[in-house]
């Protein structure tokens, strides 16, 4: 897709749309975050590190960074099951299951986070089974992966559906006479034809659980260095006046989310690189 | 090998697909299944392949004389070519010819060295040599056709099938690959079916063809036979272009577009109502009456362009049909639209209310 601003095009406006496109994501996007850098900019080099390697600090990072990796990673697993029996199989009420999907989307996250709270609570009707096996479901940083589940799970499943479908069965059939097993078929076949797809999904889910609070803050039980997560750091530090502290930590939240949706979207660039060699 | 089926039956639902078909296909024997779209023709061959399986009570499948029909897929060593190639889009070339190798299990996988060597002899067999590192998106159709002919020649399978191979591809393109496949099946000697609704295409390119109707076979026969003895009606009009008129039989002779014809061809049909199919070019045309029976026809429309003229006509009764004659003839006619001019069947066969379906 190489644009060159002399190609003939049959729908002019290039020139308007890319100026829009700039001056809109300058306003809406690039201007709010160079903010965040100035701000922190009034701190020196030195108070800046101090409060970013403070350890409650480093904890938090890493229950984020952590909880989210996983928990993008278990829809990337259950997410591809379910996109997978929904663009496969006819059953009835397949429509309800299609829409109960996107309810995370649309739920106010402090709802999702009481609910999920009220549920995996030592008292709540999981948590009470979890409970004498040992397992802390809330309150723990388990709790914490819980709720960036189940808020990341429509992006897996929005992602992979139009790529599943796209995947005629008949290459399942092909490989199936060519002598390959069930699994060597999802290996070699169906899994690499929808990785791109897997992928972008899975940087969605991501980019969706390091940015999440609402849900989280309720069924974590905000422990300092155990379970208080890097937003809610920050939405401290802003309730004690402390602006250039909660930007430093805002800052480095930013730059290391940038770096992984940038080797995510490398990654998603290089799995799908025979997609785009012809159609 | 050769290929016996036995009573196949197949419902989907309430739609009855196949209806107590049976079928041989000889060793290294290459057989057209023929029909129009609906007829059961894909289903018969997907049952063949494993991809599908038959109503429980149907009979046997046999390859060799041994009986498939509760074998796998992966079991039955048939290669399958589909109509829209199945390709694997994310390998090349390459990749996807070595796939069916590469999936075996390890004590009878070949080696990197064999494996290159025999993608490379079936690359260099369907004529797509240094083409092994593009992949399928840059391919044209035949091109992807032929890479998944190879892929499938790849397992060395015993019964090669095809479904509907050059359905997708331009008519040039078609004619091409048809030539080619037959060279290429003289050349392996594999015993194949392949799946078509093009009667061309059946006709150049199979040993024998099989022709399907509403799930049924039809006729089983050389092609020469189904164009020349063709045993219904649906086979009659279904092989090359027919003119069909409605017409009665009486006294041995058969009445229609206000003549009457004594023919041999009754093909026992019972007096009574009947319908006589003349092909256009079993048509004689002259400009006067010759003593020969024949009939009264306006010439409506001329289309001379290809080694034969065809003309479309009107009888006097109203029907239209068409005539064939070679160029040299149209011009010692000299016909134009609009002229007048006397029509003698040559040969026609007829079909009574009782043999016809």
């Amino acid at each position: 897709m190489r644009i060159s601003l002399k190609q003939h095009s049959v729908l002019p406006g290039f020139g308007l749309t890319l100026g829009y496109t700039m001056v809109y994501l300058g306003a809406i996007v690039l201007i709010p975050l160079s903010a965040l850098f100035f701000k922190t900019a009034a701190l020196s080099w030195g108070e800046f590190w101090g409060i970013i390697s403070e350890p409650r600090v480093l904890a938090s990072y890493r229950l984020t960074f952590g909880a989210s990796l996983l928990a993008a990673g278990i829809n990337a697993v259950f997410g591809f099951i379910v996109a997978w029996t929904l663009v496969r199989y006819p059953f009835p009420g397949k429509r309800l299951v299609d829409a109960a999907v996107d309810l995370p989307f649309a739920l106010p996250t402090a709802v999702s986070g009481i609910a999920l709270t009220a549920i995996y609570a030592p008292n709540g009707w999981i948590g009470r089974w979890l409970e004498p096996l040992g397992i802390k479901a809330a309150f723990s940083p388990l709790g914490v992966t819980i709720a960036l589940t189940f808020i990341g799970l429509p992006f897996v499943v929005r992602t992979l559906q139009p790529a599943l479908e796209e995947l005629e069965p008949e290459i399942e059939e092909a490989a199936a006479t060519l002598g390959a097993s069930r699994s060597q078929t999802f290996r070699r076949v169906i899994l690499p034809a929808v990785l791109p797809a897997l992928i972008t999904g899975f940087g969605l889910a991501f980019a969706r659980a390091v940015g999440e609070y609402g849900s989280v803050v309720f069924i974590s039980g905000n422990m300092p260095m155990r379970t208080e997560i890097a937003p809610l750091l920050i939405i401290t530090k802003l309730e004690q006046y402390d602006y250039a502290g909660a930007t430093a930590i805002a800052v480095v939240l930013l730059a290391a989310s940038f770096l992984l949706i940038l080797l995510i979207n490398l990654l998603e660039w290089w799995s799908s690189r025979h997609h785009r060699k012809g159609a | 090998m050769s290929i016996e089926v036995h009573h196949l039956t197949k419902t989907f639902g309430t739609f009855a697909a196949l209806r107590d078909v049976s079928l041989t296909v000889l060793s290294g024997e290459l057989v057209a299944i023929l029909g129009p779209s609906g007829s059961g023709k894909t289903t018969l061959l997907r049952i063949i392949a494993g991809l599908e399986r038959p109503d429980e009570g149907s009979g046997p499948i046999l390859f060799h004389e041994k009986d498939m029909a509760r074998r796998n897929v992966g079991d039955r060593q048939v290669g399958f070519v589909f109509q829209h190639y199945a390709l694997f889009r994310h390998m090349s070339v390459f990749e996807n010819v070595a796939f069916g190798l590469r999936v075996r299990a390890r004590f009878s996988r070949p080696s990197k060295q064999q494996i290159r060597l025999k993608v490379q002899q079936l690359l260099s067999l369907v004529q797509m040599e240094g083409m092994a590192e593009r992949y399928p998106g840059q391919l044209s159709g035949g091109q992807r056709q032929r890479v998944a002919l190879a892929r499938a020649l790849a397992v060395e399978p015993k019964v090669l099938l095809l479904d509907e191979p050059f359905g997708a591809l331009d008519a040039k393109v078609r004619q091409e690959l048809r030539r080619w496949l037959r060279r290429l099946h003289d050349e392996i000697s594999i015993t194949s079916v392949f799946v078509t609704h093009d009667q061309d295409e059946a006709l150049e390119l199979a040993d024998r063809v099989v022709v399907m109707n509403q799930g049924a076979v039809e006729q089983i026969g050389t092609p020469d036979e189904l164009f020349h003895h063709p045993k219904t009606e649906f086979v009659m009009s279904f092989l090359g272009q027919v003119n069909r008129f409605h017409g009665r039989v009486e006294g041995g002779k058969v009445l229609f577009a206000s003549i009457t014809v004594s023919t041999p061809r009754l093909e026992g049909a019972p007096a009574g109502h009947a319908r006589v199919f003349i092909r256009p070019h079993e048509l004689d045309l002259d400009l006067q009456e010759n003593g020969r029976p024949g009939l009264k026809a306006f010439v409506l429309r001329i289309y001379s362009a290809g080694p034969t003229v065809r003309l479309e006509l009107a009888a006097e009764s109203g029907e239209t049909f068409l005539a064939e004659l070679s160029q040299d003839r149209f011009q010692a006619l000299k016909i134009s639209a609009g002229s007048t001019i006397f029509v003698a069947p040559r040969d026609l066969r007829v079909f009574g209310s009782g043999n016809g379906r």
